[in-house]
């Protein structure tokens, strides 16, 4: 029997208490226990950028992230900055430019864009290119992708 | 993933303490990058892991006081590695290593001291940081020792650290001199190293042309990272002509002790290692 871990967890601004197994990730904690499926299960290697969320003001895979290391932290995933009554201005961009296909790469990406933008406010496309370098979107919209956030700050 | 015990500490002798018990059956975690992938594959099952993120002692990037020594704690991110000031003023070489690495996620969860700890032969800061002669302050159950970051590593995956033991910190010298490191890897992002090549020198004289104190750290092409010390001197035995940048990165590719895998052959990692030399020593002298 795994004996269980107590996490402590911000997770959009709510503080939540668990019991976990500690080999589970920051993923599946989010996804099974807090049913915040908006983080998706890609590659679970950290490789395609799918699990993106942002802990303690960073974007991470959270894939790659034991649940049990982030007691205390707190998390934001893309139900945190999307506003009930409509979209955060980087989801905006993305449907208005064409930057969304099939959408399992887009909340990781609308993640990593925010994470860019929050330290870098006027990005050059080298920029966003390197800030969104760890997603992976298999329908190979990128050119669209990366003219979203851009184009963000302008509209 | 088989079940393990988790710990938590919060002080450096709790943690040597809980890892010296399980003698050598424990796994610290820092950013979990590289454990936690070889532990979903199954290729390693520890039976405690020991988060190790929660160690003051192991946090911050500082200049000391007298030496005036840049430490760098186990704890830095790639990603503070990339944008610490105080790094890029001094060492630009070593922020421009850890640009190369991974994704911003992957370089805001993934530590120095695991790529120093996990001892993989491409681990990207190592040849800058023994090009730097960078030291490994390492702390355990009997107090603290000091070993050469280039003596650290010994073989793939494993280094000098003994039970219980963490490395603390590295520690750079005071820099006057220059550094670059290159990295060759088929794509700019996301990749691993097919051959990393750290080149620094402490001195050079304008007048003879002359570098002294120059270090040249390959990596990815032997088993840990191998100073190319026959091509060291070669560099050092005159005026830094374009000849003599030629006969040194030829050595430094004899010298190399590659392997054959998927990322590339034993031939074309030897030519890399004379690219990369003769480019960063290239580099070096044109930026005087």
């Amino acid at each position: 029997m795994v004996k269980k871990f107590h996490l402590t967890l911000n997770v959009n601004g709510e503080q939540k208490e668990l019991l976990i197994d500690p080999r589970r990730s920051l993923l599946d904690v989010l996804r099974n226990d807090l049913e915040l499926r908006g983080a998706h299960r890609g590659c679970d290697s950290g490789d395609c950028g799918a699990c993106t969320v942002i802990l303690n003001g960073k974007a991470i895979t959270s894939c790659m992230t034991l649940a049990a290391d982030c007691d205390g932290d707190s998390v934001i995933t893309v139900e945190g900055i999307t506003p009930a009554d409509g979209l955060h201005p980087v989801q905006k961009s993305l449907v208005e430019d064409g930057g969304i296909q099939c959408g399992f790469c887009t909340t990781g990406m609308v993640m990593a864009a925010i994470a860019l933008l929050d330290s870098i406010p006027h990005p050059t496309e080298e920029d966003v290119r390197e800030g969104l370098a760890g997603n992976l979107c298999r329908c190979t919209g990128y050119k669209k992708i990366v003219e979203a956030v851009m184009n963000v700050e302008r509209k | 993933m088989k079940p393990f015990d988790y710990f938590s500490p919060k002080t450096l002798a709790e943690a040597s303490e809980v890892l010296s018990r399980y003698n050598g059956d424990a796994k610290m975690i820092a950013g979990g990058t590289d454990l936690l992938l070889k532990m979903k594959a199954g290729r390693l099952a520890p039976k405690a892991i020991v988060n190790i993120k929660r160690l003051a002692e192991l946090r911050g990037i500082t200049q000391l006081p007298i030496t005036n020594n840049l430490s760098i704690g186990a704890l830095t991110t790639l990603e503070e590695i990339k944008r610490s000031p105080l790094i890029h003023q001094h060492y630009s070489a070593l922020a421009s290593a850890a640009a190369t690495m991974a994704s911003v996620q992957i370089r805001n969860l993934a530590t120095v001291g695991g790529n120093m700890c996990n001892a993989a032969p491409s681990a990207d800061l190592a040849p800058i940081l023994i090009a730097l002669n960078a030291v490994a302050v390492i702390n355990g159950v009997k107090g603290e020792r000091r070993v050469a970051l280039e003596e650290f590593f010994t073989g793939p995956g494993k280094s000098v650290l003994g039970v219980g033991e963490l490395l603390v910190s590295v520690e750079v010298p005071k820099q006057e001199g220059k550094s670059i490191y290159i990295k060759h890897s088929p794509r700019e992002h996301m990749d691993i190293a097919v051959v990393g090549v750290g080149v620094a020198y402490r001195g050079f004289n304008p007048l003879a042309q002359q570098a002294a104190d120059v270090r040249i750290v390959l990596g990815a092409v032997a088993p840990t990272p191998l100073r190319a010390k026959k091509a060291e001197e070669e560099v050092m035995s005159g005026s830094l002509t374009k000849e003599r940048i030629e006969r040194a990165a030829k050595i430094a590719a004899e010298e190399s002790k590659p392997i054959d895998d998927v990322r590339g052959s034993v031939w074309y990692r030897r030519k890399m290692v004379e690219v990369l030399v003769r480019r960063g020593l290239l580099g070096l002298v044109n930026s005087n």
